[in-house]
């Protein structure tokens, strides 16, 4: 059952990610990145990952991807103001894609299939769980990634508020 | 997964669904009657006795409306907006527990779809969900008001989003759970959470009212600047489905409130009731406080929107941003530093 669903929504989500790329409006590439990431949402859940597929939930899809939306429809891109590519870009295009293709072939053939990694302890995803890990053994980082978002946030609102302070 | 659990949860589906819908087709009735009630007028009483059939009348009214898509708009997109504002408002009832078990023929059934241990974290995310019905509405109408009207409803969900995100943290640093039915079943009797946190309480309430797109808050649809806001090019049963979304959201995020502060199903004296009633019509009371409930919350959300005039958005911007959520911290601080000397001594 769990395998067959998890089947199912992986093709989903390759499909979505496929018309992300695909779509020529880039409001369209938006919506479709939207419902990668709840099928995203929906692999943490099979994974037994509520607090993830939540937070993944919360954040990506309802926060990020909002913003992402935001500055699309302000900015209101279409076929017709999009200048035309000359030709030097695509042909730079073209072999930038094929060194990537090559690349991948190149480190995928050495891959081989591993066996399925069984989890000590199936409930490690739940929110108790995961509260007790980061506030235990990786209070450290934890702490140190909270000051680096911290430090983010003072500089973003920095750079907005610059133009005040000179004028 | 036996077929008798799955029929129970569908009918307990079902029952919601409907309670919703009749719910959310009753409050334009009596956001009328309040209206009116406040400005000293009649409001509807042609149809029926008191006007009861107007909801009907005004269902009737959008079905048959002629149904205008503007040739410009992003067909898809167009009819999947109001769908997805719909779906996002109906959602958020599975995780809110309606009442302690009843016992129904030998059978002691939850009145709660999904006790999912991570429920409050839910309702966040279907709340953050529902701006996309607004957004792509706003956007495929292909209409600058419109579209400002949909910027306008983003900007403001995201910015009371996380005032509301941290005024419950407060919260959940008293009850150690996320799980909505363990915490409504804390607050047994009057050992309501609104007590102890009056603060998260009154922030939570004023985001709610943000999130719900409500007055003093409704800048989406400021007629006044707006037209009629995101649903400017809608008509018919689409912009109907905008108006019930609007009114679903209010009675869910009143559920959630009654639920999270106000005690849910817990009432004074509720042991003597269950004592005397049984295990089957005790709890029934209980659900019935709780909608009381509810129905106490939809009215003050109706009060405010007649009494307190709609905000400038800078306005709206400063009380969030610089107001509620200092706010919000200084109230997870001093309820972490009162648990921390409670717990101490």
């Amino acid at each position: 059952m769990s395998t067959q669903v998890f089947y199912f929504v992986a093709t989903l989500s390759i499909i979505f990610s496929l018309l992300v790329i695909f779509a020529k409006n880039p409001i369209h590439s938006v919506l479709y990145l939207i419902l990668t990431f709840f099928t995203f949402t929906v692999h943490y859940v099979l994974l037994n990952a509520q607090f993830l597929a939540v937070v993944n939930f919360i954040v990506y899809m309802g926060a990020i991807m909002v913003l992402f939306l935001f500055v699309l429809m302000l900015l209101n891109l279409n076929n017709e103001t999009e200048p035309s590519k000359s030709p030097l870009i695509k042909i730079v295009g073209v072999i930038a894609g094929g060194c990537l293709v090559v690349t991948l072939i190149g480190s995928l053939k050495s891959a081989s299939i591993t066996s399925p990694l069984i989890l000590k302890n199936p409930s490690l995803g739940l929110v108790e769980n995961l509260g007790k890990e980061l506030f235990g053994p990786f209070l450290l980082p934890f702490e140190l990634s909270s000051l680096l978002l911290l430090a983010a946030m003072v500089g973003a609102v920095l750079l907005s508020k610059r133009d005040e302070v000179e004028a | 997964m036996d077929s008798a659990f799955v029929i129970e949860k569908f009918i307990l589906v079902a029952v919601i669904f409907g309670i919703s819908l009749v719910i959310a087709m009753y409050s334009t009735y009596a956001e009328r009657k309040v209206a009116a009630y406040l400005q000293d007028r009649l409001g509807p009483d042609r149809a029926g006795p008191f006007g009861i059939l107007q909801p009907l009348a005004d269902g009737i009214k959008m079905f048959m409306k002629e149904e205008i898509i503007p040739t410009s708009s992003n067909r898809f997109l167009f009819i999947a907006g109001p769908g997805l504002a719909l779906l996002c408002a109906c959602i958020g009832t599975a995780v809110i527990p309606w009442g302690s078990p009843v016992l129904i023929a030998g059978k002691t059934i939850p009145l709660q779809v999904s006790d999912i241990n991570v429920g409050v974290l839910y309702i966040f995310g279907v709340v953050s969900l529902g701006v996309y019905g607004v957004m792509i509405g706003g956007w495929a109408s292909n209409n600058k008001y419109s579209l400002l009207s949909a910027i306008r409803a983003a900007s403001q969900n995201i910015s009371y989003e996380i005032a509301m995100g941290l005024s419950i943290i407060a919260l959940l640093l008293m009850t150690n759970t996320l799980s909505l039915k363990e915490i409504v079943g804390q607050q047994h009797g009057l050992n309501w959470n609104v007590w102890y946190q009056p603060l998260g309480f009154l922030i939570f309430m004023v985001c709610s009212f943000a999130e719900t797109n409500r007055a003093p808050f409704d800048l989406p649809e400021c007629e006044t600047e707006l037209i009629g806001g995101y649903h400017t090019e809608y008509s018919s049963m689409k912009l109907g489905f905008y108006l019930f979304a609007e009114y679903i959201n209010m009675f869910v995020s009143s559920a959630v409130m009654a639920a999270l502060y106000w005690g849910g199903y817990n009432y004074p004296g509720m042991d003597y009731v269950a004592a005397h009633l049984g295990p089957t019509w005790a709890p029934l009371i209980g659900t019935a406080v709780f909608f009381g409930k509810i129905v106490m919350f939809i009215f003050f959300f109706m009060w405010v929107r007649w009494t307190i005039p709609r905000f400038r958005y800078d306005q709206l911007m400063n009380l969030g941003w610089k107001g509620l959520i200092p706010l919000a911290i200084a109230n997870i601080i001093i309820t972490g530093v009162v648990i921390a000397i409670i717990e101490k001594f």
